[in-house]
């Protein structure tokens, strides 16, 4: 398997495209995702760093086709190794699910089934995917994973239940439950957060190392900036369903191009400040997703928000080497930019913007 | 705030055990011999890992919990003294001795000075109850508004102490946000005009851009009211910002105590080492270069603490000796305390 993902090493593993998400609630549509493109290649390590309901974990959810009720893919297209994953038939997902794609969740105790020992369910996964493999033969390659994850003991752990893991133990289960199939892309969806952070610490270096020997593409989701500087190569920040800025791991955080990401960092103590500053808090509350503003979805908390930011979502501007931000301040230094130098608008972002030049000038 | 230098909180050789049914011996051991002070209008910060015993010593000093053994004085006013229970006999195991029920006040006066901020806003507001009533429930107890009139006036003036309109007095705990229901809860603490709040974790239940704003408005209102935390996190860059001296305890005791800059340029115990290497920093090239000292395997449990130094069993410097003997909680520079027998 690992062969075959170094031959297809070219071109894109995952290709996602203005894709929506909406969740049809009885009080209304709430666009849970609103149109948010990436890619990823194969061995790359991208971000996903939103807060509470930006709709981050809808757009993976989305991938792996486990959205639920009442919510719907509306739009948009995922492309994993050339193949349209949305066109995908209930058999078809489920072979791909697990063995090309696998993921991770938040809390591992409610992943596990308790009534089955770790043993059995990491045999099961195997077994799922792989109909011809004996039971024995499973069984041996659910111990290798288990130390492969650095779990000692393996024998007698694979007879164990969830409940006699630590949760960390149960995180590195949960991890050698996803890779046992050696899929391609690996979805974590805050595999950290509910561990405190000496287990942290362990289970970010178990995903690198992994991550090394496997050249799987991984997409973490998370809200902690410290976790994305320490695993990511590309980061896309959400913010209300949408991504605001996209782009590598060292521009995001040197050189951040949309407020919202600024107002993130800058809000964040640092254990290793020298001395005491007061933390600079992004003001106002998250969107109500069910009622979103017009216009840039966090200009109402924006401190440099113009008439146009309440108007009118900004279209995607370029700052160079894969980093793009949709801010109007970004598109207000392009036209800057481009007047100076007395070049026409290039395609893309600035035809689009090149209407709202004046009313882009117009600051409030 | 009255002197400078004032104790406020002290606390001796603090015990809490919680019994275990069916099982001989103490039971969980939760707090295990701890001793510390709080000066009026500081910040004493608590970290460790989940487990460590932080909330129960929170909960403990107020009270909330019934300490085992120890002693805690309240502003000069022992408010609890004990004698241990559990003796450490001389084959280094605990076993049970008859003593006198520990001496305690009535808290009722007290609970007025000693306030606390729950960890989850969601589940300390009564969701039947509007946040007037939630917030004039503490004024009613203590009896301190004389009129009708008087009690509307302060609940409105604590809602708009903590950033909130006077119109949310008729609204009930779930039209909140997470945010602002946190700003309930540290409203209906101040409701009684405290001396010291127990801050036990208050902002790890919200959004980031959120987190900030909470810390901003503790510190604001410690500025305006020269109130004195506790403050209790798993987070060590927030509570590194907010305390003026860290404790950080690991399976019921305290290992270390500091100045909260002192703490963080020169860490003395290996635990600490640890807990600061591993707290990711939110800068690329700092995390890709800095070396991270990983512990291995995890906490062990407090029902069955290991015998000597209870770090000693992940301890990557454990000697012998450390398997033995606990170590001494000593002062090894002016004002930094700490637990380990390497230090000598």
């Amino acid at each position: 398997m690992e062969q075959t993902v170094q031959n297809e090493k070219t071109g894109k593993l995952l290709e996602v495209k203005d894709l929506r998400v909406s969740f049809f609630t009885p009080a209304g549509e709430v666009k849970a995702v609103s149109g948010i493109s990436y890619d990823l290649d194969y061995d790359e390590v991208m971000g996903i760093v939103g807060e509470s309901g930006s709709g981050k974990s809808q757009e993976a959810y989305s991938i792996m086709g486990l959205l639920q009720s009442p919510g719907k893919v509306i739009g948009g297209s995922i492309t994993f190794e050339g193949r349209d994953v949305l066109s995908f038939g209930k058999n078809e997902m489920a072979a791909f699910r697990g063995s090309e794609v696998a993921m991770i969740f938040q809390n591992p105790m409610t992943c596990l089934n308790p009534v089955y020992t770790v043993g059995n369910q990491l045999i099961e996964a195997l077994r799922a995917h792989d109909k011809k493999i004996s039971k024995a033969a499973a069984a041996k390659r659910a111990m290798e994973m288990l130390e492969l994850v650095g779990i000692n003991n393996v024998q007698k752990r694979m007879k164990q239940y969830p409940h006699e893991f630590s949760g960390g133990m149960r995180q590195r289960v949960m991890i050698a439950m996803g890779l046992i199939c050696h899929p391609k892309l690996l979805i974590a969806d805050e595999p950290t957060t509910a561990l405190d952070v000496t287990i942290q610490a362990q289970i970010l270096e178990l995903m690198k190392s992994l991550q090394k020997k496997t050249h799987m593409g991984i997409i973490f989701i998370t809200h902690n900036l410290g976790v994305v500087a320490e695993i990511c190569d590309k980061v896309s920040v959400m913010y209300a369903g949408k991504i605001v800025e996209q782009g590598p791991v060292d521009d995001i955080f040197y050189k951040p191009g949309h407020p919202y990401t600024v107002g993130l960092l800058r809000s964040m103590p640092r254990v290793d400040a020298e001395s005491y500053e007061r933390l600079i808090p992004i003001e106002g509350t998250p969107v109500d997703m069910l009622n979103p503003p017009e216009g840039c979805p966090f200009a109402p908390r924006c401190e440099h928000a113009m008439k146009i930011c309440l108007q009118k979502m900004p279209p995607y501007v370029e700052l160079g080497g894969n980093h793009r931000s949709a801010c109007w301040l970004r598109v207000q230094e392009q036209l800057e930019r481009e007047k100076a130098a007395g070049t026409a608008p290039e395609a893309g972002a600035a035809p689009a913007a090149e209407n709202e030049q004046e009313e882009v000038t117009g600051r409030e | 705030m009255s002197e400078k230098n004032e104790i406020l909180v002290q606390v001796d050789h603090l015990k809490k055990y919680f019994p275990v049914k069916g099982v001989k011996g103490p039971g969980v051991q939760a707090v295990e011999d701890v001793s510390l002070f709080i000066r009026r209008g500081e910040t004493l910060g608590l970290v460790g890992e989940s487990g460590c015993g932080k909330t129960t010593l929170g909960r403990t000093i107020l009270q909330l919990y019934n300490p085992t053994s120890g002693r805690i004085v309240y502003g000069g006013e022992t408010i609890f003294q004990g004698d241990d229970p559990w003796p450490v006999g001389e084959d280094g195991e605990k076993h049970h001795a008859k003593v006198a029920k520990g001496k305690q006040v009535n808290m009722l006066p007290y609970r007025r000075k000693m306030q606390i901020i729950f960890q989850d806003p969601s589940a300390s507001l009564d969701p039947r109850m509007t946040v007037g009533e939630i917030i004039g429930e503490a004024l009613d107890i203590h009896k301190l508004c004389a009129s009708k009139q008087e009690r509307t006036d302060r609940i409105k003036e604590l809602l708009g102490m903590v950033g909130l309109n006077t119109e949310h007095a008729n609204r009930y705990p779930h039209e909140f946000s997470g945010g602002q229901q946190q700003r309930v809860g540290i409203a209906r603490a101040l409701a009684v005009k405290p001396e010291f709040i127990v801050c036990d974790e208050p902002i790890s239940a919200l959004d980031v851009s959120i987190q900030s704003q909470v810390v901003n408005m503790l510190e604001d209102m410690q500025q305006d009211l020269g109130l004195t935390y506790l403050f209790i996190a798993h987070d060590l860059s927030v509570v590194r910002h907010i305390s003026t001296r860290i404790g950080v305890m690991y399976l019921g005791s305290l290992v270390e105590l500091a100045e909260s800059y002192e703490l963080n340029k020169n860490p003395l115990h290996p635990y600490t080492k640890t807990l600061l290497s591993a707290v990711p920093v939110p800068d690329p090239e700092v995390s890709r270069q800095r070396q991270r000292i990983v512990l291995e395997g995890d906490i062990p449990s407090p029902m069955n603490p290991p015998r000597g130094c209870r770090f000693h069993t992940r301890c990557p410097y454990a000697t012998d000796k450390c398997k033995e003997a606990a170590p001494e909680f000593k002062e090894h520079a002016p004002g930094h305390w700490a637990a380990c027998h390497l230090l000598g």
